[in-house]
């Protein structure tokens, strides 16, 4: 497999496993605006991942296709961020994992769109557009909260300090993209790391919210050695075409 | 093959927007070129959003259309670039939108002030009135926006700019 293709399945990975944990609230939401905003948002994620899968099939040369690379692999064939795949525990945290990441993802897709890859440049200038509401979703909700009754406040601080040894490996650079990063095709993630740094601040200070104190990182979604939460959520995910193998809508 | 490629555009305006039945698939921009290779009429399409559940229906109405019409060799293609704007949208789209009932996509979708959550007033399509404010960025479809009318106190929805 070439290298684009691999980076092409991480970040298809990142997506599907984030839109089905998104999907998971569709008519649990703590509201009806917010059930339909997350329903949106996992909309666009399963969308992009649609476009890479179906970008990888047809170039891979193998008989695979977006289905197989979607439904047909096991947990270590995932090569997703760990903190998307964490379950969603209460609003709080869902909030706070969308936020981060989605500061993350828009830094990434803007650096994406320079790539001298055609197909990845296309993708990344299509996402972004998207992947900006997603920002000012997640951010205007921390703010609420964190600026919000005593127990929001400490609902979204706890939150945070939850997903924070989770966002370490965003910016650990892979051996995989090292190279293609090198020639201009993808972004150094390392390079994102202090404008990150500096937007959180911002929205944490803002939402009179601590920044929790860097640690010890969890990693190793990029070389699929996932959490125990993974397989659960896969279960769910795979169980149509595991139950009625090759079936089609 | 006996049609000119301006007459296939004349069809494809029949094809309407499965969401947005008011709207045709040409006036919504996502036609974005017929082209004739031969004798092969080749479409190219480009889907709103990524996850828009309608762009399948819609590729499956522009191939009905093209078979009604009796051609029988074409192809109908996605492109990614450049990118679907709200821009594209015709003058003619946003006045039938508003008829409709769902207030049209404000012009420029680069502003940034407007992506920031400095929105500029969007009119209610029912009473006219500015006097409206956003309920949910995320309305009942990936492309809208949920509003209300603090006037008529009425729900709409907003296509918002991307």
């Amino acid at each position: 497999m070439k290298k684009e293709e691999a980076l092409a399945l991480h970040l298809a990975d990142n997506n599907l496993i984030l839109g089905q944990r998104l999907a998971e609230w569709c008519g649990h939401g703590p509201v009806l605006e917010e059930d339909i905003a997350l329903s949106n948002m996992a909309l666009d994620y399963i969308g992009q991942a649609t476009l890479l899968f179906k970008h990888v099939a047809e170039t891979s040369g193998d008989a695979k296709t977006e289905d197989d690379w979607a439904f047909l692999r096991d947990a270590w064939d995932y090569k997703n961020f760990l903190a998307l795949e964490l379950p969603n525990g209460d609003y709080a945290f869902t909030i706070a994992r969308q936020y981060l990441y989605s500061e993350w993802y828009n830094l990434y897709l803007i650096e994406l769109s320079k790539s001298n890859n055609t197909f990845l440049q296309e993708f990344a200038l299509k996402s972004v557009k998207e992947v900006r509401y997603h920002l000012q979703h997640g951010r205007d909700w921390v703010l609420r909260m964190g600026d919000g009754t005593e127990e929001s406040h400490a609902r979204i601080q706890k939150a945070v300090n939850d997903i924070w040894s989770y966002t370490g490996e965003w910016f650990i650079p892979n051996t995989n993209d090292t190279d293609i990063s090198a020639t201009g095709i993808c972004p150094n993630v390392e390079s994102l790391h202090q404008t990150w740094m500096e937007n959180v601040q911002a929205t944490l200070n803002e939402a009179t919210l601590q920044m929790p104190v860097s640690g010890w990182m969890h990693k190793g979604g990029r070389e699929g050695k996932h959490t125990e939460h993974l397989g659960h959520l896969l279960s769910e995910l795979q169980f149509v075409q595991r139950a009625y193998p090759n079936s089609k809508w | 093959m006996n049609y000119t490629i301006q007459e296939i555009w004349e069809f494809l305006k029949e094809v309407e927007d499965p969401e947005i039945p008011v709207l045709n698939v040409v006036e919504m921009g996502i036609v974005r070129d017929v082209q004739l290779e031969d004798n092969k009429v080749i479409v190219l399409i480009t889907p709103t959003y990524s996850g828009c559940p309608a762009m399948h229906a819609i590729e499956q109405d522009v191939r009905e259309m093209l078979v009604e019409m009796h051609i029988e060799d074409f192809d109908v293609k996605t492109i990614l670039s450049p990118a679907w704007t709200t821009d594209w949208m015709t003058d003619e789209a946003r006045v039938k939108l508003e008829e409709y009932g769902i207030a049209p996509p404000q012009k420029g979708s680069a502003d940034k002030n407007l992506l920031m959550g400095k929105l500029r007033d969007v009119r209610c399509p029912r009473c006219k009135s500015s006097h409206t404010a956003m309920v949910s960025q995320f309305g009942s479809t990936a492309c809208k926006s949920l509003y209300k009318c603090e006037d008529c106190k009425e729900p709409f929805d907003y296509f918002k700019c991307i």
